[in-house]
């Protein structure tokens, strides 16, 4: 029988292969565990290329966001920005974990809700020192709401990139042939004309007057809540919508308004035959439903669409009791930040800046794309577009009643809960709203505290 | 007699010792040469399942999100994912329903088919094709098309049905319906399971049938004492890869809930799990959601945890009650 020759395994060896395990091990605990962090120590004005995530995917929308790339590259000929398109923000959260040299320098998203948890987590360093040394005062800079969901307890990680303004549009059409001579500015003329507005044929609606179904497009609980204008938390970070009637009173009249339609079911089964909302078959542009909530870009699609609606914009009604707040909406945008494994953050604050704050790229980039303009001195500009409806939404934004859903450490879970007891609420699944309230606060305060 | 008894004794010794040594290096060297043989397996096993099994329980008691490196938080997570998290029930409802309802049928329906294609004279491989396409489409092509094909207010489904003076129900958008409809899906493509069943269905020797034929037997009797038995090993197949399999179903259910709820997440608009009313929430879906939506990666490890222990009790549960894939007849 031959013998395999028996390995030695000396114990220089045996310790090399320990300290290789032991290395790989760590270099794997520390993939799993880390990531590598940046810094802002770089030298703006070095030849550097930044790599810059965003949303867009629409051709327009990427040619826009191209042409303000061009403009920012000619006037700072040394930093160069690869742009990298269609990016969501589950994708952003999973890379800024991740690092490496892929990783976004600056990052885009569409929503408000994760600043919270970009600021928390410090995945986006706070531009509070960039402001500074920029001599840029945010305060009179931004708009009040814009600011706010840019931050999180004092730390401006985020900074807004074009805003949206939600308002009410309607079918010229519709109210003439009904004998209704201008757009409801309370939530009872809104109610009286969605009734006179709605035509039932058998059991369903040939015409809908509004349709307050919280599963149909827009019509959420926190738009709507906007013009209630809810607190949703106090100074110390707990959830104030059991105590707080503005949320309870916005349910209230959406329960009240689907019952005066003809109820949850009915209504429901209209939304489900409705179009897909970001389609030239969107119910409004079909002429089904009169009056919708939306944001300004929905001028643009139906502009840019086949439709025939001659439709109007106007602020959304403001409950009875708020009448002298009408003209206020609910605020959003899309928010751009600066990645913290960045190892090229002055450049990358260089980017953001023109981005942000150079009023001609906000204004030409919020034309562009029907969005509205994001700074005190864009809003002004008469550069805007002067479209009659536009300037509807660029007055609710500028209007200081208006208000936006605020940043928490757990992203937008708090509208999740609520959302829940709206849809619970709604089909009567949930009969006593405060009991609701009172569990919807609890469980808000319960999952902060487990990201806390 | 002492002076050459000791030396005698000595050498006897020595020589017992080395010929132990030389067995101990013999079977450590053997021991050593399997476990080299076995090492590749060892090494998928240890990286591809101890580790992340081990990571997964560790990370459950701490709390991570990702960034900052995991701090020991004990029980919290356990605590918060079975008292305090709203969705973990009704998502383990709702998996458990998909397992006894889901899985029972496909393995009905598949072996239904299974028999009565074999059966076919004419146009069998035409039958089996029909049967077996669907298990080739993409699921998320499949989800879409059957939403839209059971829409309450559009679908086709619904406008047959309302002609035929039938009470359709709203499906995908009914709490009471998703769960049948998102059934119907996986009917639909039980084609999978119909192969499998055939080729299993053909090697039944004939002459069993005959014999039993001969004494009496009708077809039902034949179905129970000739064809089960000889079925069983792959009855028990399907069922323990029906379960696990059942135990990540994901994609279906979020997409139909996706889609049939209109709603986009995004600002002031979050994407309600589960529509309509958590029906079809499952607990991958919570695994993904908590682990690489919301990063609460401790959590998302218990769900997991619970998973895998849910996965292997059936497993081990069927394997012992079958008696292996052999059969108890084998």
């Amino acid at each position: 029988m031959t013998r395999l020759p028996r390995p030695r395994w000396t114990h220089r060896r045996r310790r090399l292969a320990g300290s290789a395990l032991l290395a790989t091990l760590g270099l794997a605990l520390t993939a799993c565990f880390g990531s590598s962090q940046g810094g802002a120590n770089d030298d703006p004005n070095a030849d550097v290329t930044i790599t810059f995530w965003h949303g867009w995917s629409a051709p327009s929308e990427v040619k826009a966001i191209q042409a303000t790339i061009d403009a920012f590259e000619k006037a700072n000929p040394n930093i160069h920005v690869k742009p990298v398109g269609n990016i969501t923000d589950d994708k952003i959260n999973q890379a800024l974990r991740a690092g490496g040299p892929n990783a976004p320098d600056v990052v885009s998203s569409f929503t408000t809700d994760n600043v919270g948890e970009f600021c928390t987590s410090h995945a986006f360093v706070d531009l509070t020192s960039f402001l500074d040394k920029s001599g840029i005062d945010p305060k009179t800079t931004f708009p009040g709401p814009q600011l706010s969901y840019t931050q999180y307890n004092g730390n401006q990680c985020a900074l807004p990139l074009l805003s949206d303004a939600y308002g009410l549009y309607y079918n010229k059409d519709m109210f003439a042939a009904a004998g209704i001579s201008g757009p409801p500015k309370t939530m009872s003329e809104l109610d009286a004309d969605a009734v006179k507005l709605t035509k039932s044929s058998g059991d369903g609606y040939s015409q809908v007057g509004f349709v307050p179904d919280y599963h149909f497009y827009e019509s959420t609980i926190t738009h709507f809540g906007a013009q209630w204008a809810p607190t949703y938390f106090d100074s110390s970070g707990k959830s104030t919508v059991a105590g707080d009637a503005a949320i309870k009173s916005a349910m209230e009249w959406q329960k009240g308004l689907l019952d005066k339609l003809g109820g949850y079911s009915k209504m429901d089964k209209f939304r489900t035959s409705a179009g897909e909302e970001f389609s030239n078959n969107n119910a409004f542009m079909a002429g089904k439903v009169a009056m919708m909530i939306d944001g300004e870009w929905r001028a643009g699609m139906i502009d840019d669409s086949d439709s025939k609606v001659d439709y109007g914009v106007a602020p959304f009604p403001v409950p009875d009791d708020l009448a002298s707040q009408y003209g206020k909406g609910y605020i959003t945008g899309t928010i751009v930040g600066i990645a913290s494994t960045s190892q090229k953050q002055n450049a990358a604050w260089e980017f953001v800046k023109y981005l942000t704050t150079n009023t001609d790229a906000v204004v030409n980039f919020a034309n562009a794309i029907h969005n509205v303009p994001s700074t005190i001195a864009a809003l002004k500009s008469p550069q805007v577009s002067q479209d009659p409806n536009f300037q509807q939404f660029i007055k609710i934004a500028q209007n200081p009643n208006s208000t936006t859903t605020p940043a928490s450490p757990n992203g937008g879970d708090y509208q999740l809960v609520l959302q829940n007891l709206g849809y619970d609420y709604q089909s009567g699944k949930q009969s006593d709203l405060q009991a609701g309230l009172d569990d919807a606060a609890q469980q808000i305060d319960t999952n902060i505290a487990q990201v806390q | 007699v002492t002076v050459t008894a000791t030396p005698r004794r000595t050498a006897g010794t020595t020589s017992d010792a080395a010929r132990k040594a030389g067995v101990r290096r013999l079977r450590r060297r053997e021991r050593l040469r399997n476990v080299a043989f076995l090492s590749p397996w060892l090494l998928g096993t240890g990286l591809f399942f101890l580790y992340p099994l081990a990571t997964t329980a560790y990370l459950s008691f701490t709390k991570y999100d990702g960034f900052l490196s995991p701090t020991w938080n004990g029980l919290d997570n356990w605590k918060f994912v079975f008292q305090d998290y709203p969705f973990f029930w009704p998502a383990m409802r709702n998996t458990l329903w998909f397992v006894v309802v889901l899985v029972t049928l496909r393995i009905i329906v598949g072996l239904a088919l299974g028999m009565m294609v074999i059966h076919v004279k004419r146009g069998n491989s035409v039958l089996r094709t029909i049967f077996y396409a669907p298990y080739l489409a993409p699921p998320v092509a499949g989800t879409l098309a059957f939403v839209f094909l059971l829409n309450p207010g559009t679908g086709p489904v619904n406008t047959i049905l309302g002609h035929l003076g039938v009470s359709a129900p709203s499906w995908f958008n009914d709490p009471s319906w998703s769960k049948p409809a998102l059934t119907l899906l996986a009917l639909w493509g039980v084609g999978d399971l119909m192969v499998i069943f055939m080729a299993a269905l053909l090697d039944v020797p004939k002459e069993l049938y005959e014999a039993s034929a001969l004494d009496g037997a009708g077809a039902l009797s034949r179905f129970r004492h000739v064809t089960l038995p000889h079925l069983r090993p792959i009855l028990l197949f399907a069922v323990i890869t029906g379960v696990i399999a059942t135990m990540q179903y994901y994609t279906e259910p979020i997409v139909a809930g996706q889609v049939a709820s209109g709603q986009i997440a995004g600002s002031g608009n979050q994407f309600e799990p589960g529509y309509p009313g958590g029906s079809t929430l499952t607990l991958p879906q919570l695994v993904y959601n908590l682990g690489f939506q919301k990063f609460d990666i401790g959590a998302a490890c218990v769900i997991a945890l619970v998973l895998f222990v849910m996965s292997m009790a059936f497993a081990a549960l069927l394997m012992r009650r079958g008696s292996g894939f052999l059969g108890a007849e084998d």
